[in-house]
Parts: structure tokens; C-alpha cells; sequence
């Protein structure tokens, strides 16, 4: 029982992520799919935290369900779309998209069982069970690995993320003329 | 003690891509199609610290971070063009916004 514990939290978590994955994209109004989203994100979090990957895991906390989520809802507020009345498309373009979706899925079952099996002996030079000492999730490591092997990156990112922000503010500024007509 | 094997992680985030997917193919509310790219970026992120955590090696988390920066950056840009299509055209609907499909 107590040897299993991870396993019933994963499918726990995953139970949870896949139900409120679901609720987002069927939920009528954005502000739920908005809190429905939150929650998915949560329960990834927590299903790296079961990865021995912490700070991913609080990076997730405060980069997706705090920021950008909070961005979503602020626009879903600003924009004032909580009114019943947003379009939908036709059923016959939902249930096509369901067939797609749920072909895709089969499909990448099948392929995925048939690469298992085939690598069946090459399995006990690389067994699929995650190991439990893994230490490379923790922040000392990631530090390290970050700033040496990935400096540039890093301070690349640092001028995707200038320039961003200056297109929002591009962007979101009120413009003397108007685009439409 | 710890008995989770990878394929239960691939099954998952393959799941969760395509709930997203599928979402953005049969929803038109444009917030809503973003969510479910955000959704997708997820599962990857999920299946690469899973693999990130088998393998022992810390360059998968290192791209889940650089992913999650990128997603940030992108979401900025992107709800900056919704308002911009909303406050042009009084509407998020996907389908007005097809101007530029041939």
C-alpha cells in the first residue's frame, strides 16, 4: 500500500488535469475555462513536484497559474465576455473535431505500445522506471547547468522578453486613427 | 519505493495535447483557442521533465524552463493583438479575423 502511494497520486493528479482539461474547452463561459485552466496547471505542478523536479514545479506555481493566468483573466475582464452570448461553431464542426482528436489518440497509442515492445531487450539497459535518487530537479543542479552550459540562452531570452514587452505596449496603445475601415 | 513508470507520463501529456487541440479545432471564443495552446505547451513541458527525470539529465528541464519564458513572452503579445482585433472589430470571434486566409 505504502509502497505504491506515488503510483495513486499520479493517476489522482492525472484524473484531475485530464477532468478540468476537459471542463476548459466545454465550459460555455471564458472566466471559468480561465479557473478550470489555473487548476490543470496546479496539478501539473504538483505532478512534477512527484517528478522530483521542485523548481519547475514552483516556477510553474508562479510563471503559469500566477502570471499568465491572472494576464488571462484581465483580459477576459477588460474585454467584458462574460456574457452568455459568444459564438459557437456548428455541431457538425465539433463532433468532426472530436473524430480528429480522438483518431489522433489512437494513433499515438499505437505507435507508442509499438515502440515499447520493440525496444523489449534494449529495455534492461534502459528500464522505463524513473529512478527515485534523481537529484536533477533541484536548484543547486539547475543553477549550475544553467549558467554554464546555458549562459547564452539565457541572456538571449532576457532580450526576447524586452522586446515583448515593448510590442505589447506597441501594441495596446490607443491609435489616433482608426485600422478598421 | 518509487514504482512510476515513464509511459504513464507519456499517456498523460499525450491526453492533455489533445484536449488541447482538440479544443482550439471546436472553439471560435479567440481567448479560448489561446488557453488551449497554453494547454498544450503544458503537456510537452510535462513529458519533458518526465524524460528530463529518467534519463538523469537536467537539459530537459533547462528547455521547460527557456519554453515557459517563451510562453510568457508570447502570452503578452498575443492578448495585446486580441484587445487590439476586440477594440477594432467589437468582437474576438476567430472568424472575423480572417483577412488575411486567401
Amino acid at each position: 500500500m505504502i509502497a505504491n502511494l506515488p503510483n495513486y497520486i499520479f493517476f489522482f493528479l492525472a484524473f484531475i488535469a485530464i477532468f478540468f482539461a476537459i471542463m476548459v474547452i466545454t465550459a460555455k463561459n471564458p472566466i471559468h475555462s480561465c479557473l478550470y485552466l489555473v487548476l490543470t496547471m496546479f496539478a501539473i505542478a504538483a505532478n512534477y513536484v512527484l517528478l522530483n523536479a521542485q523548481f519547475l514545479a514552483i516556477v510553474q506555481m508562479i510563471v503559469y497559474a500566477g502570471a499568465i493566468m491572472v494576464l488571462f483573466l484581465f483580459t477576459v475582464m477588460l474585454l467584458n465576455l462574460n456574457a452568455e452570448s459568444e459564438p459557437v461553431k456548428s455541431n457538425l464542426m465539433k463532433f468532426a473535431g472530436v473524430i480528429v482528436g480522438g483518431t489522433l489518440l489512437l494513433l499515438f497509442t499505437a505507435a507508442l505500445r509499438k515502440s515499447i515492445g520493440d525496444a523489449e531487450p534494449v529495455m534492461n539497459v534502459m528500464p522505463m522506471q524513473i529512478p527515485n535518487h534523481s537529484n536533477v530537479g533541484l536548484i543547486q543542479n539547475l543553477g549550475w547547468v544553467l549558467f554554464k552550459d546555458y549562459v547564452f540562452p539565457f541572456e538571449a531570452i532576457s532580450i526576447l522578453i524586452l522586446s515583448a514587452m515593448i510590442g505589447a505596449v506597441v501594441l495596446g496603445k490607443k491609435e489616433k486613427m482608426q485600422i478598421s475601415e | 519505493m518509487q514504482e512510476i513508470f515513464i509511459d504513464k507520463y507519456i499517456y498523460l501529456s499525450m491526453a492533455l495535447f489533445i484536449i488541447g487541440m482538440v479544443g482550439v479545432m471546436i472553439r471560435r471564443n479567440a481567448i479560448v483557442v489561446f488557453m488551449c495552446i497554453e494547454l498544450m505547451l503544458n503537456a510537452v513541458n510535462l513529458l519533458m521533465v518526465a524524460f528530463s527525470a529518467k534519463l538523469n539529465d537536467a537539459a530537459g528541464q533547462m528547455f521547460v524552463f527557456f519554453i515557459m519564458t517563451v510562453a510568457a513572452a508570447e502570452v503578452s503579445v498575443g492578448l495585446a493583438i486580441i484587445v487590439m482585433i476586440y477594440r477594432n472589430t467589437r468582437s474576438i470571434d476567430i472568424n472575423v479575423a480572417n483577412k488575411l486566409k486567401w
